[in-house]
């Protein structure tokens, strides 16, 4: 075997504290190694040239870049040596930036470890085998998870240009937070006038199957060919017959529901259409309020619908669903705001959310766009605004900024101008982000033409005082403390990620962060994939962002789903488990710990042995490590490389 | 849990200005079992003038009054003072620290040796005591005084210190006064700045800051503000003609919260010490006692009404037993009226169609 070794410098990244020069210069004596060089950039196209000419030149049959991590670049040597001939499974790469450079300041020692990583890789090279891919055919099919904006844009672009999507919403319609917003900033354009035909498309369109009010259970499979469990919840109204008429809410005794979709604005009925635009117009029963199951009698709902829709039976329904991508665009909620008893901690009812003064404000709200104090019922005059509630507070593990509350602040405050033109509003700010088109504008807009008093500096206690609120805060610029007597306190609660985003990232086997929000391949370069391959993000799941960049994200996601589904045929990777059916002694124990059912028994003249689905496995190489007897190997990771890596790395 | 030792570290102000939270505090911990043991020759907490000097120096203070409870076994150690309380426990904090721990020990010669802990007789009240106890202990309950308990800015901050209630609306000081029989009302500003002792570098501050805690106990409707430290005390009580001068015309008696223990566990009048109070709170106990005269009698028609409604149904069903009997010739009455009326829903039903 000829095996040359390039050492990238990474510019400075890796020359500032490795002399490549003297790794290469080591690595030209390691066992099989004929040619070693160090190397600028590496990846650049002068480096890649540089690969392939020492290839053509010196006959090299395996190739060892030491540079940065694989996740970012084995991809590109791989193709690199196979432009030169090369099989692009003889190919190492040592990661001497991240696991060397990065991390260390004496040079003495991080030369000597990325000489040892090398000898490592090299070593490694001497028993890589030429690998070659297998083809699996695709599943032209595309799961959206989540219906708020983004995953309406991912799902319309998809099914726009031919392929099949089905979208799962957990709530019983589609719209998400948008859907609950009154106007929009910048432009104050009326929100459901915007999103209200998107979501009619995705309801009518031919491509779209949804699954409202519904979860997802199970993912299995991989990319390509995922196998999808979605568990529809019950809804006790059969929604073939349900027309949406509304005569079961109108005649519903219990009036005093929670109403999730107004943010408990006002109470609503046990049977609900959640709003007159709802996707699908369709009723469904809120099970802790209906009387029919808390009591045992009241039946009024069924007896008035006219298509006998109502079935208080219905139970749960699973519906398996082959899928070749997925998209997760499952949002935002907001931070509970009660842990801060300084502001109330909900005590007072005049101190409300901004999204339930969105519902406010909308006239398709509870109060029917009229804004008025939840206490009493009067039209508030002065309206104090108090942001970051619940963003860059580290005091409640919350560091980050929330992103829209600025603007969505000032948007509200020029509504609270327009439906109350008497009125005044304060707006209590850190510091005012507005870093979006036309978004600086709109906020000294609201300052400047309407009059709001924007204070810099946190609001330090909101307290009740003869049928106002008092609101005490710092006026930092000023540098004085300052008191204002509010009619009605509308708190910016910053968002997190959506509850249980984490148990989903784990049934999509992606990452997420501290915070709960998964983790794109690339803070820059892939801001849509994951690490998974197939599953694509949307929206403020992987991060909050404001309504065009969800929008954005949406359709990046579709683009990119759609270049991997446009393919009729996928490689499989071959660095997978295989069986020696000589050693196997058919004990099951590959089968039970295997994630991702890629191993099942087979007879072999009467005895049991494991068998690999070569499409399935993923090379995790969990029953690599599991198999007592060692029958099972890992191609490109079998046991024997990796002993000698250790050898070469423990050599005395 | 019979009876509680501990140490016991009155503080300056428990000689002087509060004699009467001394006083209550050492005759209501007598009637709970509570058995204090006072260090011996205490001295300073190392308060305000010391640790905004020089934090070693205030520690040190601290650390000899702890070194005196070790000469006496006294390791864990109660102060009605919050200050007190924070000083005290900001300096065992900071000694764990083996620096900071060195430069206290070369001023005090005296290194700690045993395990020290701090707390406050309101938490021993509520976590060691616990409200049902209080609660069995009351002779005289104080139904109809209606009550807002003032928590002050030390007893339950700084939150990672004093680790005690919310920061921000506590309610300790609430359920012990309900305990008591009193009526709590609802005080935004029970965590309210009082002044402190900013009447030193500036005389017009505190009669403003604690007269918008006495004007807002007015407007909700207490008879008087009930607190549980010395400096709040004294800013809230002995003020009240500089806050009624400044145009915040309220009188409200101000006592402390084992004061109105002492009285509601019926111990000597010279133990609750109200005497030593500003603002006279004789009138706000005889407010008490007519409103809960009216209470009491609310109460008994109430259960008169109740026992009447009783009667009555008794009566009724006792005349439906006797009619069934009559019908029903083998006993089965409620049997056959059940019947009866199933029939009648049938009958009904047949209608609609």
């Amino acid at each position: 075997m000829k095996i040359g070794v390039f050492i990238c410098h990474c510019g400075s990244n890796i020359a500032g504290t490795v002399d490549c020069a003297a790794v290469a210069e080591r690595a030209s004596t390691y066992p099989d190694v004929v040619y070693a060089t160090d190397i600028m950039y590496a990846c650049a196209e002068p480096g890649q040239d540089a690969i392939i000419a020492a290839i053509k030149k010196h006959g090299l049959t395996g190739v060892v870049v030491a540079s940065c991590t694989p996740r970012m670049h084995e991809p590109t040597f791989r193709k690199a040596v196979e432009r030169a001939g090369v099989n692009r499974y003889m190919f190492e790469m040592a990661n001497i930036r991240e696991h060397v450079s990065w991390i260390g300041k004496d040079i003495e020692a991080n030369t000597n470890k990325a000489a040892e990583l090398v000898r490592m890789a090299a070593a490694k090279l001497r028993l890589d085998r030429e690998l070659k891919p297998k083809s699996f055919p695709v599943t032209k099919r595309l799961l959206v998870i989540g219906g708020g904006v983004a995953g309406i844009q991912a799902a319309l672009d998809a099914a726009d240009a031919g392929l099949e999507v089905v979208m799962v919403e957990k709530q019983p319609t589609i719209g998400g937070k948008m859907a609950k917003l009154d106007k929009t900033f910048p432009t104050v354009d009326c929100s459901s006038c915007i999103l209200g035909p998107r979501m009619v498309d995705v309801a009518q369109h031919p491509n779209i199957t949804l699954y409202a009010y519904a979860e997802l259970e199970e993912v299995s499979g991989y990319v390509g060919n995922f196998d999808v469990k979605i568990r529809k919840k019950a809804t006790y109204v059969d929604w073939d017959k349900c027309t949406g008429c509304g005569l079961c809410t109108e005649k519903c005794p219990s009036k005093k529901s929670y109403d999730r979709f107004n943010e408990g604005v006002g109470p609503t009925t046990a049977i609900i259409i959640p709003f007159p635009q709802a996707i699908p117009k369709k009723a469904s029963i809120e099970r802790e309020y209906c009387r029919q199951f808390n009591k045992g009698k009241c039946g009024v709902c069924a007896k008035v619908c006219p298509t006998g829709a109502v079935n208080y039976e219905m139970q749960d329904e699973t519906v398996e669903v082959k899928v070749g991508g997925i998209v997760a665009a499952t949002g935002y909620d907001l931070v509970d705001w009660k842990v801060y008893s300084e502001y109330g901690g909900g005590r007072y009812p005049d101190v409300v959310t901004s999204l339930q003064y969105e519902r406010m404000l909308s006239a398709s709200g509870p109060t029917g766009g009229h804004v008025k104090r939840p206490s009493d019922g009067t039209e508030p005059v002065n309206v104090v605004f108090v942001q970051c509630v619940g963003s860059r507070d580290p005091s409640i593990g919350r560091p980050y900024c929330s992103g829209f509350c600025c603007m969505y602040t000032a948007k509200q405050a020029i509504l609270t101008k327009d439906h109350i033109p008497g009125s005044q509003s304060y707006v209590f700010y850190m510091d005012i982000r507005s870093p979006g088109k036309g978004y600086d504008e709109f906020t000294r807009r609201v300052q400047e033409e309407y009059g709001a008093r924007y204070v810099r500096g946190r609001v330090s206690m909101i307290y009740p005082k003869g049928g106002k609120l008092m609101v005490r805060g710092a006026d930092t610029l000023m540098g004085t403390q300052v008191e204002v007597e509010a009619d009605l306190v509308v708190l910016a609660v910053g968002a997190e990620a959506s509850a249980n985003s984490s148990a989903l990232a784990e049934k999509l086997r992606i990452s997420y962060d501290g915070y709960g929000f998964f983790m794109e391949g690339h803070p820059k370069l892939k801001p849509v994939e994951t690490n998974t391959a197939g599953v694509f993000l949307a929206g403020s799941c992987q991060g909050l962002k404001d309504i065009p960049s969800s929008v954005a994200q949406g359709s990046a996601a579709a683009a990119k789903a759609l270049g991997l589904l446009s393919r009729d045929m996928l490689d499989s990777d071959p660095q997978i488990a295989s069986v020696s059916v000589n050693r196997c002694v058919g004990c099951r124990k590959c089968i039970e710990v295997c994630p991702f059912k890629a191993i099942q028994e087979v007879d072999m003249r009467g005895q049991p042995k494991a068998e690999v689905i070569e499409t399935v496995c993923q090379g995790c190489g969990l029953c690599n490590a599991t198999c007592p007897q060692g029958a099972i190997q890992l191609s490109h990771f079998t046991d024997n490389q990796i002993l000698a890596e250790v050898e070469a790395l423990c050599r005395f | 849990m019979s009876s509680i030792n501990v140490g016991y570290f009155p503080g300056c102000s428990g000689l002087g200005t509060s004699m009467e939270y001394e006083r209550s505090t050492r005759a209501v911990c007598r009637e709970l079992g509570i058995g204090l043991r006072e260090i011996p020759d205490w001295n300073c907490c190392g308060s305000t003038p010391a640790h905004s000097t020089d934090s070693a120096l205030s520690a040190a203070l601290a650390s000899r009054v702890f070194a005196q409870g070790e000469n006496a076994g006294i390791g864990d150690v109660i102060t009605p003072c919050p200050s007190c309380l924070k000083n005290l426990r900001v300096a065992l904090e900071h000694m764990e620290d083996p620096l900071f721990s060195a430069r206290v020990e070369a001023l005090t010669e005296r290194p700690l040796k045993m395990q020290h802990s701090i707390r406050s007789v309101l938490q021993v009240m509520v976590e060691d005591v616990g409200t049902e106890r209080i609660r069995g202990r009351v002779r005289r309950s104080l139904k109809g005084l209606k009550v807002v308990p003032y928590y002050g800015c030390l007893m339950t901050r700084p939150e990672k210190v004093m680790r005690f209630d919310d920061p921000e609306n506590p309610v300790a000081l609430d359920r012990l006064l309900e305990a008591l029989g009193a009526e709590v009302l609802p005080f935004p500003l029970k965590t309210d700045c009082c002044g402190g002792s900013f009447s030193i570098p500036s005389r017009k501050v505190t009669p403003r800051l604690a007269g918008r805690i006495l004007d807002m106990a007015g407007e909700v409707g207490a008879d008087l503000v009930v607190v549980a430290c010395p400096l709040c005390q004294m800013n809230l009580d002995l003020r009240q003609g500089q806050i009624r001068a400044g145009g915040i015309d309220r009188v409200l008696p101000v006592p402390y919260f084992t004061q109105l223990m002492a009285r509601a566990f019926a111990l000597p009048e010279a133990d609750a010490a109200f005497n030593k109070l500003v603002e006279d709170i004789e009138p706000a106990f005889a407010c008490m006692q007519r409103r809960a005269a009216d209470i009491e009698a609310e109460e008994r028609k109430a259960a008169a009404a109740e026992a009447e409604k009783a009667r009555l149904a008794a009566e009724r069903a006792a005349k439906a037993a006797e009619k069934a009997k009559d019908a029903g010739p083998d006993g089965a009455g409620a049997k056959s009226a059940g019947a009866k009326k199933t029939k009648g829903k049938a009958d009904a039903g047949g209608g609609d169609v």
